[in-house]
Protein backbone atom coordinates (compact mmCIF):
# COMPACT_ATOMS: atom_id res chain seq x y z
CA UNK A 1 0.00 0.00 0.00
CA UNK A 2 2.77 2.44 0.83
CA UNK A 3 5.97 2.93 -1.06
CA UNK A 4 8.91 4.83 0.34
CA UNK A 5 10.97 7.32 -1.55
CA UNK A 6 14.42 7.26 -0.06
CA UNK A 7 15.19 10.78 -1.22
CA UNK A 8 16.47 12.76 1.73
CA UNK A 9 17.31 16.37 2.07
CA UNK A 10 19.61 18.45 4.16
CA UNK A 11 19.13 20.03 7.54
CA UNK A 12 18.93 23.36 5.73
CA UNK A 13 15.29 22.76 4.89
CA UNK A 14 14.20 22.82 8.50
CA UNK A 15 15.76 26.22 8.99
CA UNK A 16 15.08 27.64 5.55
CA UNK A 17 13.54 31.07 5.45
CA UNK A 18 10.17 29.48 4.89
CA UNK A 19 8.61 26.27 3.73
CA UNK A 20 5.46 28.04 2.65
CA UNK A 21 4.47 27.30 -0.93
CA UNK A 22 1.71 29.88 -1.34
CA UNK A 23 2.25 33.40 -2.65
CA UNK A 24 2.92 34.82 0.81
CA UNK A 25 4.97 37.65 -0.70
CA UNK A 26 2.06 39.09 -2.69
CA UNK A 27 0.28 40.91 0.17
CA UNK A 28 3.35 42.68 1.61
CA UNK A 29 4.41 43.59 -1.91
CA UNK A 30 1.07 45.14 -2.87
CA UNK A 31 0.75 46.89 0.49
CA UNK A 32 4.30 48.23 0.24
CA UNK A 33 3.75 49.56 -3.28
CA UNK A 34 0.36 51.07 -2.34
CA UNK A 35 1.72 52.88 0.70
CA UNK A 36 4.75 54.09 -1.26
CA UNK A 37 2.55 55.57 -4.00
CA UNK A 38 0.36 57.37 -1.45
CA UNK A 39 3.29 58.74 0.56
CA UNK A 40 5.03 59.99 -2.60
CA UNK A 41 1.87 61.56 -4.01
CA UNK A 42 0.83 63.27 -0.76
CA UNK A 43 4.36 64.58 -0.17
CA UNK A 44 4.48 66.13 -3.63
CA UNK A 45 0.90 67.41 -3.59
CA UNK A 46 0.61 68.72 -0.05
CA UNK A 47 4.14 69.55 1.02
CA UNK A 48 6.27 70.32 -2.03
CA UNK A 49 3.75 71.87 -4.43
CA UNK A 50 1.62 73.41 -1.64
CA UNK A 51 1.04 76.97 -2.76
CA UNK A 52 2.18 76.31 -6.33
CA UNK A 53 -0.69 73.97 -7.31
CA UNK A 54 -4.21 75.37 -6.73
CA UNK A 55 -6.08 73.37 -4.10
CA UNK A 56 -9.45 75.14 -3.97
CA UNK A 57 -12.03 75.92 -6.60
CA UNK A 58 -15.62 77.02 -6.15
CA UNK A 59 -17.04 75.25 -3.12
CA UNK A 60 -14.33 72.56 -3.19
CA UNK A 61 -11.27 72.51 -0.96
CA UNK A 62 -8.80 69.63 -1.10
CA UNK A 63 -9.04 67.57 2.13
CA UNK A 64 -5.26 67.97 2.53
CA UNK A 65 -5.86 71.73 2.99
CA UNK A 66 -9.14 71.69 4.94
CA UNK A 67 -9.63 73.99 6.88
CA UNK A 68 -8.05 76.75 4.83
CA UNK A 69 -5.23 78.70 6.42
CA UNK A 70 -4.48 82.03 4.81
CA UNK A 71 -1.36 83.67 6.11
CA UNK A 72 1.08 86.14 4.67
CA UNK A 73 3.56 85.62 7.46
CA UNK A 74 5.03 82.42 6.07
CA UNK A 75 7.01 82.29 2.81
CA UNK A 76 5.23 80.89 -0.24
CA UNK A 77 7.21 77.67 -0.23
CA UNK A 78 5.73 76.71 3.14
CA UNK A 79 2.61 74.71 2.39
CA UNK A 80 -0.50 75.45 4.50
CA UNK A 81 -1.08 71.69 4.56
CA UNK A 82 1.55 71.38 7.28
CA UNK A 83 -0.97 72.87 9.73
CA UNK A 84 -3.34 70.03 8.96
CA UNK A 85 -1.42 66.93 7.94
CA UNK A 86 0.35 66.43 11.28
CA UNK A 87 -2.87 64.94 12.67
CA UNK A 88 -3.83 62.38 9.98
CA UNK A 89 -0.19 61.57 9.32
CA UNK A 90 0.69 60.70 12.91
CA UNK A 91 -2.69 58.96 13.32
CA UNK A 92 -2.07 56.70 10.34
CA UNK A 93 1.62 56.16 11.08
CA UNK A 94 0.84 54.83 14.56
CA UNK A 95 -2.43 53.06 13.65
CA UNK A 96 -2.44 49.40 14.66
CA UNK A 97 -3.40 48.33 11.13
CA UNK A 98 -0.74 50.39 9.37
CA UNK A 99 1.86 49.23 11.87
CA UNK A 100 1.11 45.65 10.83
CA UNK A 101 1.24 46.70 7.18
CA UNK A 102 4.56 48.52 7.15
CA UNK A 103 6.27 46.24 9.65
CA UNK A 104 5.60 43.45 7.19
CA UNK A 105 6.27 45.32 3.95
CA UNK A 106 9.21 47.56 4.85
CA UNK A 107 10.76 46.22 8.06
CA UNK A 108 10.19 42.57 7.01
CA UNK A 109 9.43 41.96 10.66
CA UNK A 110 8.25 39.43 9.62
CA UNK A 111 7.46 39.67 5.89
CA UNK A 112 4.65 37.14 6.40
CA UNK A 113 3.58 34.59 8.99
CA UNK A 114 6.11 31.78 9.46
CA UNK A 115 8.57 33.46 7.12
CA UNK A 116 11.86 34.17 8.84
CA UNK A 117 12.71 37.81 9.34
CA UNK A 118 16.21 38.87 8.36
CA UNK A 119 17.07 40.94 11.48
CA UNK A 120 19.48 39.39 13.98
CA UNK A 121 17.80 40.88 17.03
CA UNK A 122 14.38 42.20 17.92
CA UNK A 123 12.96 44.26 20.75
CA UNK A 124 9.71 45.37 19.12
CA UNK A 125 8.08 48.46 20.53
CA UNK A 126 9.79 48.11 23.90
CA UNK A 127 12.70 50.43 23.08
CA UNK A 128 13.50 53.64 21.19
CA UNK A 129 12.57 54.38 18.43
CA UNK A 130 9.46 52.19 18.16
CA UNK A 131 8.28 52.97 21.69
CA UNK A 132 7.09 56.20 20.03
CA UNK A 133 4.17 54.20 18.60
CA UNK A 134 2.50 54.84 21.95
CA UNK A 135 1.66 58.37 20.82
CA UNK A 136 -1.28 56.82 18.99
CA UNK A 137 -3.62 58.01 21.74
CA UNK A 138 -2.37 61.58 21.28
CA UNK A 139 -2.80 61.43 17.53
CA UNK A 140 -6.26 59.91 17.84
CA UNK A 141 -7.41 62.94 19.81
CA UNK A 142 -5.91 65.09 17.03
CA UNK A 143 -7.66 63.08 14.30
CA UNK A 144 -11.01 63.40 16.11
CA UNK A 145 -10.76 67.19 15.76
CA UNK A 146 -10.51 66.88 11.99
CA UNK A 147 -13.59 64.69 11.51
CA UNK A 148 -16.13 67.55 11.96
CA UNK A 149 -13.84 69.85 9.96
CA UNK A 150 -13.93 67.46 7.00
CA UNK A 151 -17.70 67.06 7.30
CA UNK A 152 -18.00 70.83 7.29
CA UNK A 153 -15.95 70.98 4.08
CA UNK A 154 -18.03 68.20 2.52
CA UNK A 155 -21.38 69.85 3.36
CA UNK A 156 -20.09 73.25 2.23
CA UNK A 157 -19.20 71.75 -1.13
CA UNK A 158 -22.93 71.46 -1.90
CA UNK A 159 -23.39 75.22 -1.69
CA UNK A 160 -21.93 77.70 -4.18
CA UNK A 161 -22.77 81.19 -5.34
CA UNK A 162 -25.95 81.34 -3.25
CA UNK A 163 -27.29 78.06 -4.64
CA UNK A 164 -27.50 74.53 -3.28
CA UNK A 165 -26.22 72.11 -5.90
CA UNK A 166 -24.18 69.01 -6.46
CA UNK A 167 -21.08 68.13 -8.41
CA UNK A 168 -18.70 65.20 -8.72
CA UNK A 169 -16.39 67.06 -6.34
CA UNK A 170 -19.07 67.38 -3.66
CA UNK A 171 -19.87 63.68 -3.90
CA UNK A 172 -16.18 62.80 -3.61
CA UNK A 173 -15.70 65.05 -0.58
CA UNK A 174 -18.81 63.57 1.06
CA UNK A 175 -17.56 60.00 0.52
CA UNK A 176 -14.17 61.10 1.83
CA UNK A 177 -15.69 62.49 5.05
CA UNK A 178 -17.73 59.30 5.51
CA UNK A 179 -14.75 56.97 5.02
CA UNK A 180 -12.46 59.01 7.26
CA UNK A 181 -15.15 58.96 9.95
CA UNK A 182 -15.41 55.17 9.66
CA UNK A 183 -11.64 54.86 9.86
CA UNK A 184 -11.34 57.21 12.85
CA UNK A 185 -14.30 55.91 14.85
CA UNK A 186 -13.35 52.31 14.12
CA UNK A 187 -9.85 52.85 15.52
CA UNK A 188 -8.70 50.41 18.22
CA UNK A 189 -7.81 53.28 20.51
CA UNK A 190 -11.27 54.84 20.16
CA UNK A 191 -12.82 51.41 20.74
CA UNK A 192 -10.90 51.17 23.99
CA UNK A 193 -11.88 54.66 25.14
CA UNK A 194 -15.55 54.27 24.34
CA UNK A 195 -15.99 51.08 26.35
CA UNK A 196 -13.16 48.59 25.96
CA UNK A 197 -11.45 49.88 29.08
CA UNK A 198 -14.43 48.93 31.24
CA UNK A 199 -14.71 45.55 32.91
CA UNK A 200 -18.36 45.94 33.78
CA UNK A 201 -21.02 47.46 31.57
CA UNK A 202 -23.86 47.04 34.02
CA UNK A 203 -22.94 49.35 36.89
CA UNK A 204 -24.98 52.28 35.57
CA UNK A 205 -27.08 53.43 32.61
CA UNK A 206 -24.08 55.38 31.38
CA UNK A 207 -21.97 52.21 31.29
CA UNK A 208 -24.75 50.35 29.48
CA UNK A 209 -24.89 53.17 26.95
CA UNK A 210 -21.13 52.89 26.45
CA UNK A 211 -21.53 49.15 25.90
CA UNK A 212 -24.03 49.82 23.09
CA UNK A 213 -21.66 52.27 21.42
CA UNK A 214 -18.77 49.84 21.98
CA UNK A 215 -20.75 47.13 20.15
CA UNK A 216 -21.16 49.41 17.13
CA UNK A 217 -17.51 50.49 17.20
CA UNK A 218 -16.48 46.83 17.45
CA UNK A 219 -18.34 46.05 14.20
CA UNK A 220 -16.69 49.00 12.46
CA UNK A 221 -13.32 48.04 13.95
CA UNK A 222 -13.55 44.48 12.63
CA UNK A 223 -13.17 45.96 9.11
CA UNK A 224 -10.48 48.47 10.10
CA UNK A 225 -8.18 47.37 7.29
CA UNK A 226 -10.81 48.15 4.66
CA UNK A 227 -11.65 51.52 6.23
CA UNK A 228 -7.93 52.31 6.31
CA UNK A 229 -7.40 51.56 2.62
CA UNK A 230 -10.63 52.98 1.25
CA UNK A 231 -10.22 56.24 3.17
CA UNK A 232 -6.56 56.49 2.10
CA UNK A 233 -7.39 55.99 -1.58
CA UNK A 234 -10.39 58.34 -1.57
CA UNK A 235 -8.59 61.14 0.29
CA UNK A 236 -5.81 60.97 -2.31
CA UNK A 237 -8.29 60.90 -5.21
CA UNK A 238 -10.30 63.81 -3.73
CA UNK A 239 -7.14 65.89 -3.46
CA UNK A 240 -6.11 65.03 -7.03
CA UNK A 241 -9.60 65.78 -8.35
CA UNK A 242 -9.78 69.24 -6.73
CA UNK A 243 -6.27 70.07 -8.02
CA UNK A 244 -7.21 68.98 -11.55
CA UNK A 245 -10.45 70.97 -11.59
CA UNK A 246 -8.76 74.02 -10.06
CA UNK A 247 -5.96 73.81 -12.64
CA UNK A 248 -8.60 73.57 -15.42
CA UNK A 249 -7.19 70.23 -16.55
CA UNK A 250 -10.68 68.74 -16.30
CA UNK A 251 -14.17 70.16 -15.96
CA UNK A 252 -16.28 69.28 -12.95
CA UNK A 253 -19.76 68.07 -13.85
CA UNK A 254 -22.12 69.96 -11.55
CA UNK A 255 -25.39 71.86 -11.30
CA UNK A 256 -23.71 75.27 -11.08
CA UNK A 257 -22.39 75.25 -14.67
CA UNK A 258 -19.06 76.93 -13.95
CA UNK A 259 -16.82 78.08 -11.12
CA UNK A 260 -14.92 80.57 -13.25
CA UNK B 1 -6.43 5.24 -3.89
CA UNK B 2 -4.38 8.26 -4.99
CA UNK B 3 -0.89 8.79 -3.62
CA UNK B 4 0.53 11.78 -1.86
CA UNK B 5 4.22 12.65 -1.57
CA UNK B 6 4.58 13.18 2.15
CA UNK B 7 7.87 14.76 3.18
CA UNK B 8 8.25 14.37 6.93
CA UNK B 9 10.94 15.58 9.30
CA UNK B 10 12.59 12.53 10.92
CA UNK B 11 14.90 12.50 13.90
CA UNK B 12 16.08 15.24 16.22
CA UNK B 13 17.85 18.51 15.40
CA UNK B 14 20.34 16.53 13.34
CA UNK B 15 17.59 14.74 11.45
CA UNK B 16 16.35 15.24 7.92
CA UNK B 17 13.27 15.27 5.74
CA UNK B 18 12.33 11.90 4.30
CA UNK B 19 9.82 11.55 1.49
CA UNK B 20 7.18 8.83 1.51
CA UNK B 21 4.53 8.02 -1.05
CA UNK B 22 1.38 7.35 0.93
CA UNK B 23 -2.13 6.45 -0.17
CA UNK B 24 -4.96 8.70 0.89
CA UNK B 25 -8.65 9.19 0.52
CA UNK B 26 -10.27 12.49 -0.37
CA UNK B 27 -12.28 12.63 2.84
CA UNK B 28 -9.22 12.26 5.04
CA UNK B 29 -7.13 14.82 6.87
CA UNK B 30 -3.34 15.06 7.05
CA UNK B 31 -3.32 13.30 10.41
CA UNK B 32 -5.07 10.26 8.86
CA UNK B 33 -2.33 10.02 6.26
CA UNK B 34 0.36 10.41 8.92
CA UNK B 35 -1.29 7.56 10.84
CA UNK B 36 -1.29 5.41 7.69
CA UNK B 37 2.41 6.14 7.28
CA UNK B 38 2.98 5.31 10.95
CA UNK B 39 1.19 1.98 10.61
CA UNK B 40 3.22 0.95 7.56
CA UNK B 41 6.56 2.35 6.46
CA UNK B 42 7.49 4.52 9.43
CA UNK B 43 6.35 2.62 12.47
CA UNK B 44 8.73 4.52 14.72
CA UNK B 45 7.39 7.92 13.63
CA UNK B 46 6.73 10.07 16.69
CA UNK B 47 3.58 12.18 16.45
CA UNK B 48 1.46 13.65 19.22
CA UNK B 49 -2.31 13.49 18.77
CA UNK B 50 -5.47 12.87 20.72
CA UNK B 51 -8.99 13.96 19.70
CA UNK B 52 -8.70 14.28 15.90
CA UNK B 53 -11.44 16.89 16.06
CA UNK B 54 -9.60 20.18 16.45
CA UNK B 55 -10.41 20.40 20.14
CA UNK B 56 -7.43 19.01 22.06
CA UNK B 57 -4.62 20.98 20.43
CA UNK B 58 -2.22 18.01 20.42
CA UNK B 59 -1.39 17.53 16.73
CA UNK B 60 0.13 20.96 16.15
CA UNK B 61 2.75 20.96 13.40
CA UNK B 62 3.67 22.90 10.29
CA UNK B 63 2.09 21.81 7.03
CA UNK B 64 3.82 23.30 3.98
CA UNK B 65 5.39 25.82 6.32
CA UNK B 66 2.13 26.98 7.92
CA UNK B 67 1.52 26.26 11.59
CA UNK B 68 -1.68 24.25 11.79
CA UNK B 69 -3.44 21.31 13.40
CA UNK B 70 -2.86 18.21 11.28
CA UNK B 71 -6.37 17.00 12.08
CA UNK B 72 -7.89 20.15 10.53
CA UNK B 73 -6.05 20.02 7.21
CA UNK B 74 -8.27 18.27 4.67
CA UNK B 75 -6.63 16.28 1.91
CA UNK B 76 -9.22 17.55 -0.57
CA UNK B 77 -7.50 20.91 -0.37
CA UNK B 78 -4.30 19.48 -1.87
CA UNK B 79 -3.86 18.46 -5.48
CA UNK B 80 -3.20 14.74 -6.17
CA UNK B 81 0.52 14.03 -6.34
CA UNK B 82 1.37 17.28 -4.58
CA UNK B 83 4.33 17.20 -2.22
CA UNK B 84 3.24 18.02 1.34
CA UNK B 85 5.97 19.00 3.79
CA UNK B 86 5.25 18.24 7.43
CA UNK B 87 7.56 19.76 10.02
CA UNK B 88 7.54 19.97 13.80
CA UNK B 89 6.80 23.37 15.39
CA UNK B 90 9.91 25.44 14.89
CA UNK B 91 9.69 27.59 18.02
CA UNK B 92 10.05 24.77 20.54
CA UNK B 93 12.92 22.34 21.17
CA UNK B 94 12.56 19.24 19.05
CA UNK B 95 12.30 15.89 20.84
CA UNK B 96 11.83 13.58 17.87
CA UNK B 97 10.15 13.68 14.45
CA UNK B 98 7.01 15.77 14.88
CA UNK B 99 7.06 15.98 18.66
CA UNK B 100 8.39 19.10 20.38
CA UNK B 101 8.96 20.06 24.00
CA UNK B 102 6.34 22.71 24.81
CA UNK B 103 7.14 22.96 28.52
CA UNK B 104 8.23 26.61 28.12
CA UNK B 105 4.51 27.36 27.86
CA UNK B 106 3.81 25.66 31.17
CA UNK B 107 6.45 27.84 32.82
CA UNK B 108 4.73 30.92 31.41
CA UNK B 109 1.37 29.68 32.64
CA UNK B 110 2.79 29.88 36.16
CA UNK B 111 4.01 33.45 35.60
CA UNK B 112 0.74 35.08 34.57
CA UNK B 113 -1.57 36.38 37.32
CA UNK B 114 -4.27 34.07 38.59
CA UNK B 115 -7.89 35.16 39.04
CA UNK B 116 -8.28 37.13 42.24
CA UNK B 117 -11.97 37.90 42.79
CA UNK B 118 -13.42 40.89 44.60
CA UNK B 119 -15.08 40.47 47.98
CA UNK B 120 -18.42 38.68 47.96
CA UNK B 121 -21.70 40.59 48.30
CA UNK B 122 -23.32 40.87 51.75
CA UNK B 123 -25.28 37.66 51.14
CA UNK B 124 -22.03 35.81 50.53
CA UNK B 125 -22.43 35.54 46.76
CA UNK B 126 -20.62 36.85 43.72
CA UNK B 127 -22.81 38.39 41.03
CA UNK B 128 -22.02 39.20 37.42
CA UNK B 129 -24.06 39.74 34.29
CA UNK B 130 -23.77 37.79 31.05
CA UNK B 131 -23.09 41.03 29.17
CA UNK B 132 -19.98 41.53 31.32
CA UNK B 133 -18.41 38.12 30.78
CA UNK B 134 -18.99 37.76 27.04
CA UNK B 135 -15.54 39.03 26.20
CA UNK B 136 -13.87 36.49 28.47
CA UNK B 137 -15.86 33.64 26.97
CA UNK B 138 -14.13 34.14 23.64
CA UNK B 139 -10.77 33.66 25.38
CA UNK B 140 -11.97 30.47 27.04
CA UNK B 141 -12.20 28.84 23.60
CA UNK B 142 -8.40 28.44 23.64
CA UNK B 143 -7.38 24.79 23.20
CA UNK B 144 -3.71 25.41 24.05
CA UNK B 145 -2.38 24.08 20.77
CA UNK B 146 0.39 26.72 21.02
CA UNK B 147 0.26 27.43 17.29
CA UNK B 148 0.07 31.14 18.15
CA UNK B 149 3.25 30.77 20.17
CA UNK B 150 4.87 28.83 17.34
CA UNK B 151 4.10 31.43 14.66
CA UNK B 152 4.96 34.48 16.77
CA UNK B 153 8.14 35.89 15.22
CA UNK B 154 9.17 37.50 18.54
CA UNK B 155 10.26 34.08 19.78
CA UNK B 156 10.21 32.03 16.57
CA UNK B 157 12.99 34.08 14.98
CA UNK B 158 14.50 35.42 18.23
CA UNK B 159 14.54 32.69 20.89
CA UNK B 160 16.56 35.01 23.15
CA UNK B 161 13.28 36.86 23.83
CA UNK B 162 11.76 33.85 25.57
CA UNK B 163 12.79 35.19 28.97
CA UNK B 164 10.98 38.51 28.48
CA UNK B 165 7.93 37.55 26.46
CA UNK B 166 5.15 35.17 27.44
CA UNK B 167 3.57 35.02 23.98
CA UNK B 168 0.08 35.45 22.53
CA UNK B 169 -1.46 32.45 24.28
CA UNK B 170 -0.69 34.01 27.64
CA UNK B 171 -1.76 37.48 26.59
CA UNK B 172 -5.13 35.82 26.01
CA UNK B 173 -4.92 34.36 29.52
CA UNK B 174 -3.96 37.72 31.03
CA UNK B 175 -6.80 39.45 29.14
CA UNK B 176 -9.25 36.85 30.34
CA UNK B 177 -8.35 37.63 33.96
CA UNK B 178 -7.76 41.36 33.56
CA UNK B 179 -11.12 42.00 31.87
CA UNK B 180 -13.12 39.83 34.24
CA UNK B 181 -15.90 41.83 35.94
CA UNK B 182 -15.08 40.33 39.35
CA UNK B 183 -11.31 40.65 39.10
CA UNK B 184 -9.70 42.84 41.74
CA UNK B 185 -5.91 42.53 41.91
CA UNK B 186 -5.06 42.82 38.24
CA UNK B 187 -7.08 46.02 37.85
CA UNK B 188 -3.89 47.82 38.80
CA UNK B 189 -1.84 48.74 35.71
CA UNK B 190 1.24 47.21 37.35
CA UNK B 191 -0.39 43.81 36.77
CA UNK B 192 0.22 44.20 33.03
CA UNK B 193 3.93 44.97 33.13
CA UNK B 194 6.66 42.39 32.81
CA UNK B 195 5.08 40.06 30.26
CA UNK B 196 6.52 41.61 27.10
CA UNK B 197 3.38 43.19 25.67
CA UNK B 198 5.51 45.88 24.06
CA UNK B 199 7.47 43.27 22.09
CA UNK B 200 4.35 42.51 20.05
CA UNK B 201 4.28 44.53 16.82
CA UNK B 202 0.71 43.62 15.86
CA UNK B 203 1.50 41.50 12.81
CA UNK B 204 -1.52 39.37 13.64
CA UNK B 205 0.00 35.99 12.77
CA UNK B 206 -1.33 34.57 16.04
CA UNK B 207 -4.86 35.46 14.98
CA UNK B 208 -4.32 34.01 11.50
CA UNK B 209 -3.32 30.56 12.79
CA UNK B 210 -5.70 30.24 15.76
CA UNK B 211 -7.85 27.13 15.10
CA UNK B 212 -10.36 28.30 17.73
CA UNK B 213 -10.94 31.54 15.82
CA UNK B 214 -10.00 33.78 18.75
CA UNK B 215 -9.25 37.31 17.61
CA UNK B 216 -6.11 37.34 19.71
CA UNK B 217 -4.68 40.62 18.45
CA UNK B 218 -7.86 42.71 18.24
CA UNK B 219 -9.57 41.45 21.38
CA UNK B 220 -6.72 40.56 23.74
CA UNK B 221 -3.35 42.08 22.83
CA UNK B 222 -4.40 45.53 21.58
CA UNK B 223 -6.89 46.09 24.43
CA UNK B 224 -4.14 45.18 26.92
CA UNK B 225 -1.72 47.55 25.17
CA UNK B 226 -4.40 50.25 25.37
CA UNK B 227 -4.75 49.66 29.12
CA UNK B 228 -1.02 50.29 29.44
CA UNK B 229 -1.39 53.43 27.31
CA UNK B 230 -4.08 54.61 29.78
CA UNK B 231 -1.47 54.34 32.49
CA UNK B 232 1.45 56.03 30.74
CA UNK B 233 0.68 57.79 27.48
CA UNK B 234 -2.82 59.31 27.51
CA UNK B 235 -2.57 63.15 27.62
CA UNK B 236 -6.13 63.57 28.91
CA UNK B 237 -5.45 61.23 31.82
CA UNK B 238 -2.19 63.04 32.54
CA UNK B 239 -4.16 66.25 32.81
CA UNK B 240 -6.78 64.56 34.99
CA UNK B 241 -4.11 63.28 37.35
CA UNK B 242 -2.45 66.71 37.59
CA UNK B 243 -5.80 68.37 38.36
CA UNK B 244 -6.76 65.77 40.95
CA UNK B 245 -3.33 66.12 42.60
CA UNK B 246 -3.77 69.89 42.64
CA UNK B 247 -7.17 69.60 44.28
CA UNK B 248 -5.94 67.21 46.93
CA UNK B 249 -2.98 69.54 47.56
CA UNK B 250 -0.37 66.78 47.23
Amino acid sequence: MVSQNTQTESLFNRYAKTLRKDRWWLEPLLVGVGLFIFVMYSTVSAALLGNYWPYEIGPYVSPFFEPLFYTDILPKWVSPAIFILWAPLSFRMTCYYYRRAYYRSYFLSPPACAVQEPADSYSGESTVPLVVQNIHRFSMYGALIFVPILWNGAIRSFYWDGEIGIGIGSVLLLINAFLLSGYTFGCHSFRHLIGGGLNSFTGSKYQLFRKKIWNIVTVINSHHKYWAWSSLIVVGLSDLYVHMVASEWITDINTWNSFF
Amino acid sequence: MPLVDLKVWRGDDNGEYISYLVEYDEGEVILDVVHRLQSTDAQDLAVRWNCKAGKCGSCSAEVNGKPSLMCMQRMVNFTPGEEIIISPMKTFPLIKDLVTDVSWNYENARKVPAFSPKKVDTDGKHRMQQVDIERGQEFHQCIECYLCQDVCHVIRDHPENKDNFVGPRFFVQIASVNMHPLESASQKPSALYGFGLDYCNITKCCTEVCPAGIKITDNAIIPLKERLVDDKYDPVRWLGRIISKGKSGK
